[in-house]
């Protein structure tokens, strides 16, 4: 054989930089996340202080929560439209549970009910071979119907529960307040990430997103890895719901009804591509950070939040953009 | 294989060197298989046989059934009938796993690679290396273990060239990643190896080092059936053509024996395949020599 023939072509030096961002797609999204910190701490007075990183990170737990979930959904180049309505669904079921029995078997039953929901959108995406798009688009109504319909279309208080909104509960360290919910999300991304990248049902995930044809000849089990994404995803959804109880005290059916697009908005500018395969856990948590960050710093800005919106918007299409500019290469 | 072995194999009555030495038990081998695509039959009453050590060329125009019958027999379709032996037993796999838990890799056409992840993940996908102990019980992968392993693969087929074993397979050449696939089929096949058109998009320069690896792979002892149109590689690297027709095998011939030009006239039909008993004992004589 002649060495020749299979030594790496020479990169050039565009090609180098494309390979370096899609091998590191969380790269991109860090630096990003590093401009806008340096940048709101000089632009701002009140911005750079521990205490307000404890309000940014505090105020994007329950969407980076879901958009955990929704990261792996994505990976199988898959989407999931219902994430925030089945966390909805969930709360309230909680909330109306733990008026019947012990408040901790009502968050057992809620995070299961969650995770058997999240699995009727996966079975629909395998066993009928349908759209994930169409499939939680119609979740997104049914479940959003169902909790209305449950709940009477009136928001449950739970404030007096202390199992309900344990997440809630903050442990001072120093200035910064630190609640149980931070931790329970921290352990999930560290748990998450691990499995994603450590184990065989994490790279199978990624093969499944990437080629599942290449991925059902090298004997991957694509129904079975596609359809227990959406249980682990339905399984965090209800653990985001524990979460969104412990920072609000009340089941609203009517809340988080943007949840499904904020946790697609931490996922994409995150880095994470949505045609499958590439991407991970890290850039979504900097995804979801970022977002978090220019709402804090334009609103420290006493920018209008319709420009914010805008911003994320801008982002949004950015990050898209990017990780298109990044697959496309001259091979 | 001792030449003594008996087997319930019937022989086959498609001419040429099919039977291959006397007593010697084909790896593979089929016998009567019928598959139909709805009212298409694509093969008809066919046999096949690969014999140990062998490079087994399978030709065929286009439509002519030849992958259909490969594919029959590593379960990657149902046949509708016939016998399928696997070192004399019968048998029948109903996947493409099957076959492959029982030592049969197919290198697709597509080569079955997920571009965005690296060579090593790529090698092991399905069947990765899991830490002993704990980590292991929890399922966590010995990525390390994988790596050492994957290069040495790369480094014993001479593909040592690809320098960094974490690179994405998107990033590589065409005749890179044929040799990936081909590399991770050699890794996991015992007992055969099937490789589909692995020169069909290849340059000259990629086409001589994909041949290379296989008489690399042959060397190793393994068998190799080869689909393939590419007349210059088949006669590079087969010790068997086995000719597909109208669905069913024609014969089988000895790439010495003829030319470039009469294995294209066995294909279309233009001439009648040599008589039994001659080429026979070429092919005893290759073997035994």
């Amino acid at each position: 054989m002649t060495t020749a023939s299979t030594a790496p072509p020479k990169a050039r030096g565009s090609d180098r930089a494309k390979e370096i961002f899609a091998r590191s797609p969380a790269l991109g999204p860090t630096a990003a996340l590093i401009i806008a910190l340096v940048f709101f701490s000089i632009a701002t007075s009140t911005f750079l202080n521990l205490d307000n990183f404890s309000t940014i990170v505090g105020q994007t737990v329950v969407v980076s929560t879901l958009a955990l979930g929704q990261t792996m959904v994505i990976l199988t180049a898959g989407i999931d439209l219902a994430n925030g309505a089945i966390m909805v669904f969930a709360t309230v079921l909680m909330a109306k549970l733990s008026m019947q029995m012990a408040s901790s078997a009502a968050v057992l039953i809620g995070i299961l009910v969650a995770g058997g929901v999240a699995a009727i959108s996966g079975l629909l995406v395998t066993r009928l071979r349908l759209p994930p798009f169409i499939v939680t688009l119609g979740m997104l109504a049914v479940v959003t119907a169902v909790s209305a319909l449950y709940s009477g279309g009136t928001t449950t208080d739970v404030s007096s529960d202390s199992t309900l909104t344990l997440l809630g509960k903050q442990i001072a360290i120093g200035s910064v307040n630190i609640s149980y919910g931070m931790i329970l999300a921290a352990i999930m991304f560290v748990v998450i990430w691990m499995v994603l990248g450590k184990t065989g049902w994490g790279r199978h995930v990624y093969a499944v997103g990437n080629d599942s044809e290449a991925a059902r000849l090298n004997g991957i089990n694509i129904k079975a890895t596609v359809l227990s994404v959406y249980v682990v995803a339905g399984i965090i959804y209800g653990l985001a719901a524990w979460m969104a109880l412990g920072r609000s005290p009340s089941a609203d059916p009517n809340a988080f009804q943007t949840g499904n697009l904020d946790s697609i908005t931490a996922v994409v500018i995150g880095g994470t591509s949505l045609f499958g395969g590439r991407g991970g856990v890290v850039g979504t948590i900097i995804g979801a950070l970022i977002v978090s960050v220019l709402r804090n710093g334009l609103t420290a800005m006493q920018i209008d939040s319709n420009y914010q919106n805008l911003a994320t918007g801008v982002l949004v299409i950015l990050a898209v953009a990017f990780d298109q500019l990044t697959r496309r290469r001259s091979s | 294989m001792s030449p003594a072995t008996t087997t319930n194999i019937t022989p086959s009555d498609t001419s040429g060197p099919a039977r291959g030495p006397a007593g010697v038990q084909p790896i593979l081998a089929a016998r009567g298989v019928v598959k139909r695509y709805g009212k298409v039959t694509a093969v008809r009453e066919s046999d096949f046989d690969l014999f140990p050590g062998e490079v087994l060329a399978v030709v065929g125009d286009n439509g002519a059934g030849k992958s259909s019958i490969i594919k029959a027999m590593t379960g990657a379709v149902i046949p509708d009938s016939g016998h399928i032996y696997l070192d004399g037993e019968e048998i029948r796999f109903s996947s493409p796993n099957e076959a492959r838990k029982r030592g049969i890799e197919t290198v697709y056409q597509t080569l079955a690679v997920a571009p965005a992840l690296d060579i090593a993940t790529n090698l092991f996908l399905g069947r990765e290396i899991r830490k002993e102990g704990f980590l292991g019980k929890l399922r966590f992968l010995d990525k390390k273990a994988m790596r050492i392993e994957a290069k040495s693969q790369l480094e014993s087929l001479g593909i040592a060239t690809v320098q960094d074993i974490n690179v994405p397979i998107e990033n590589l050449s065409g005749g890179q990643r044929q040799a990936v696939a081909v590399a991770r089929a050699a890794m996991f096949g015992t007992k055969l190896v099937i490789l589909d058109e692995p020169t069909a998009a290849l340059g000259v320069k990629e086409t001589a080092s994909v041949l290379d690896l296989i008489k690399r792979i042959s060397a190793r002892g393994l068998p190799v059936i080869l689909i393939s149109h590419d007349m210059p590689a088949i006669f590079e690297v087969a010790d068997r053509i086995h000719v597909h027709r109208l669905g069913r095998r024609v014969g089988v011939v000895d790439p010495k024996e003829i030319t470039m030009s009469d294995a294209v006239a066995f294909i279309t039909g233009a001439l009648a395949i040599p008589v039994d008993g001659q080429v026979t004992e070429h092919f005893h004589e290759h073997h035994s020599a």
